[in-house]
């Protein structure tokens, strides 16, 4: 996992972007954009809907309705629709004769009729457009969620492959571990160390590295590596650096934030 | 000198971005010209409904100079000619008639910038009535603050020959005048890039507001109108995700009047329409300010929040958010969840990285944005102009039958043919 090094003295934006994608990258595998994520699902929508898949009449369905749409297929049908015409006297005409019409027959129920069908009509493109859009997200969330298993069953199997190589490396100490004739055989885990001899080891380490590391001068904090939300492979609270906090302006009331490998 | 500043809506608490920024700008330059504004008796922006009295009247020491709008705005055919103008081809009559829905329709405001003798009048966004004909009838004097957004509006023919026929333009950003550049081709035309300063205070007090408030929890904040315009909806979402991950994180406050729901979460924190004073003091006790908005010539929010040493986190889809938070150094920005997260986490934990940041942020605002630097540019202007001679008259609109003809591109195709992108070109700090 890549950390993100910044120099005190200078930033550049632009590279910090870089480093943060890329640390995305990391992360996620491999990094699709939505518009590639989108090119994908559409891909799998026209697999899904070939004739020669498992529906085979769902490729003409949704074509013809799609294409459908943007055609005039309805026909508005008012009360006055029967008696229209563009001729302004033949309209007269019919609205004239239009109570001697009804006394033949009732034309009203059949007006009520083809209104109740181009009002389904209007309702069922709608409904249409509706399926298709959600079985296009459908699929394209499907997508997403395949992408985002295939790149966590990686990480699984990089994980596992980690894990193995650690448990050989153990048994490996363990064998390299030798019985001394004379000392009494542990009956538990061991110590893992003797606390007076330490703590004089540690005052001899301190004092060798202080000889050995040049004294720096106050307010130099170049080369700060900071983690990032995705580096806490460890486990257990991530406690994020903010480096010299002398220097940094806001306050920080509260812990930093917990375990953020579970992150995005 | 004697200078007109023309401007859609005018008023001491009128805090449209525009609106803003032309009070700013007035003020500032009365300390060098007599200046006057001449403006509408309209206070909302939707209807331009007369709510303030015609006359003159003196705003924070300036006179203000008020005309009635000759009628209010109606949604309804207004949409209908967006529509009709922004999707289908179209006539350069349907433009005029858009643009006269569009409003503020005040021609005796207009007639009186004609007959006054200002020697420069600054006329304010370009996409409203008042500015086409004002620039139209007084190019040789007109310096246009466009203001000018990424909406379909920049793609009207209406406005390349204004664009074009001013006496300079005073862009707000370098992405706005590349924009421009490109819609209108109007690059002989003297221009700067200005943007505008703000009356940033000396001391501010973010104890003083964690007390007031009650708030003890870092947090980044917003300030702004909360509306799915401005990209609320985008970051409530982000950062819900975003505390559900990162349990002790930063917190969200929010500043500004909401048109939308805000979501109940105990780290969204709604504090609504703060005074000034108040909104300085949140923004010195946050940690940084983030911008969702997808729309932006220029954000003067981040402008402040950087004056203070903030860092901004800004939508990195807004091409001149993007390109001040890479030409500042002072920012970062996202284009999906996973760059909020990770660019949010960088800020709110790297120590180094956030001081560095808000310190490019400060210098980047003194250099570019302090007043003396935004006042200079417009006085230089000014002198320049005097030295240069006028441009030849604007070419009269073509007759009755070719306004009619329609053979104008949707506006929103002519828009989509435009370069985006930030740019990267300029001046670049840290």
């Amino acid at each position: 996992m890549s950390d993100m090094n910044v120099r005190s003295d200078n930033v550049d934006v632009e590279q910090i972007m870089r480093q943060i994608r890329s640390r995305i990258r990391e992360k996620r595998g491999v990094d699709y954009t939505e518009e590639e994520i989108r090119e994908l699902a559409n891909v799998k929508l026209e697999k899904f809907l070939d004739p020669r898949g498992v529906r085979s009449d769902l490729l003409d369905q949704f074509r013809r309705s799609r294409a459908a749409i943007t055609e005039p297929q309805n026909f508005a049908f008012e009360d006055s629709t029967l008696y229209e015409t563009h001729r302004g006297f033949i309209r007269w005409m019919r609205k004239v004769l239009n109570p001697i019409l009804k006394l033949f027959f009732n034309p009203n129920p059949l007006i009520r009729a083809l209104n109740i069908q181009a009002e389904l009509n209007t309702k069922r493109e709608q409904l249409d457009a509706l399926h298709y859009e959600v079985m296009h997200n459908l699929v394209i969330e499907l997508t997403r969620v395949g992408i985002e298993a295939k790149n966590l069953k990686m990480r699984v199997e990089s994980m596992s492959s980690r894990l193995d190589f650690d448990e050989r490396r153990a048994r490996a100490l363990e064998g390299v571990v030798m019985y001394r004739p004379g000392s009494a055989a542990p009956t538990g885990p061991p110590a893992p160390f003797d606390n007076s001899r330490t703590v004089e080891g540690d005052q001899e380490r301190r004092a060798r590295r202080r000889r050995r590391r040049p004294r720096r001068p106050p307010g130099d904090h170049r080369e700060v590596r900071q983690g990032s939300p995705s580096d806490s492979g460890t486990g257990g609270q991530d406690v994020p650096d903010r480096g010299d906090q002398t220097q940094v302006g806001p306050e920080r009331a509260g812990a930093p934030p917990a375990d953020p490998s579970t992150g995005s | 000198m004697k200078l007109a500043i023309a401007v859609q809506r005018y008023g001491a608490d009128i805090n449209g971005g525009a609106e803003l920024h032309a009070r700013y700008i007035a003020e500032r330059l009365a300390r060098h010209a007599e200046v006057e504004v001449v403006t509408t008796c309209a206070r909302d922006y939707v209807s331009w409904r007369n709510e303030l009295p015609p006359g003159v009247e003196t705003v924070n020491g300036v006179a203000v100079r008020r005309f009635p709008v000759r009628h209010e705005r109606k949604p309804r055919e207004f949409g209908r000619r967006s529509e009709r103008v922004f999707r289908h081809t179209h006539s350069l009559a349907d433009e005029v008639a858009w643009l006269e829905s569009e409003g503020p329709a005040s021609p005796a405001m207009i007639d009186y910038l004609a007959s006054a003798a200002f020697d420069y009048t600054v006329i304010f966004s370009y996409r409203y009535y008042h500015a086409w004909h004002a620039a139209r009838r007084l190019h040789q004097k007109a310096v246009l603050v466009p203001t000018a957004e990424r909406d379909p509006a920049i793609g009207l023919e209406m406005f390349r020959p204004v664009f074009r026929s001013v006496r300079a333009v005073m862009y707000n950003s370098q992405e706005e005048r590349a924009m421009i550049w490109s819609a209108t081709g109007n690059q002989q035309v003297p221009g700067v890039v200005v943007g505008v300063g703000s009356d940033v205070p000396q001391r501010t007090d973010p104890a003083g507001f964690r007390r007031k408030f009650k708030i003890t929890r870092p947090f980044a904040i917003y300030i702004g109108r909360i509306d799915e315009n401005k990209g609320c909806g985008e970051l409530f979402d982000y950062f819900q995700r975003y505390a559900t991950i990162f349990p002790r994180g930063l917190d969200l406050v929010l500043v500004g009047s909401a048109v939308m729901p805000v979501p109940k979460h105990r780290r969204i924190h709604h504090l609504g329409f703060l005074g000034d004073q108040d909104k300085f003091d949140a923004l010195a006790a946050s940690d940084l300010l983030i911008m969702p908005s997808y729309y932006e010539s220029l954000s003067m929010v981040a402008l402040e929040a950087w004056a203070l040493g903030r860092p901004v986190l800004a939508n990195g889809r807004c091409d001149v958010l993007k390109g001040q938070c890479i030409r500042s150094n002072a920012g970062l920005y996202y284009e999906r969840y996973e760059d909020f997260v990770e660019t949010l986490y960088s800020l709110e934990s790297n120590g180094p990285l956030h001081h560095r940041l808000g310190q490019n942020g400060r210098e980047f605002f003194r250099r570019n944005y302090a007043w003396p630097v935004i006042e200079r540019k417009y006085l230089e202007m000014f002198q320049r102009l005097d030295r240069e001679t006028a441009p030849p008259p604007i070419a009269p609109l073509p007759g009755w039958l070719a306004r009619r003809r329609a053979s104008l591109p949707a506006a929103e195709s002519v828009l989509a043919g435009i370069p985006s992108g930030a740019v990267i070109e300029g001046e670049r700090h840290g």
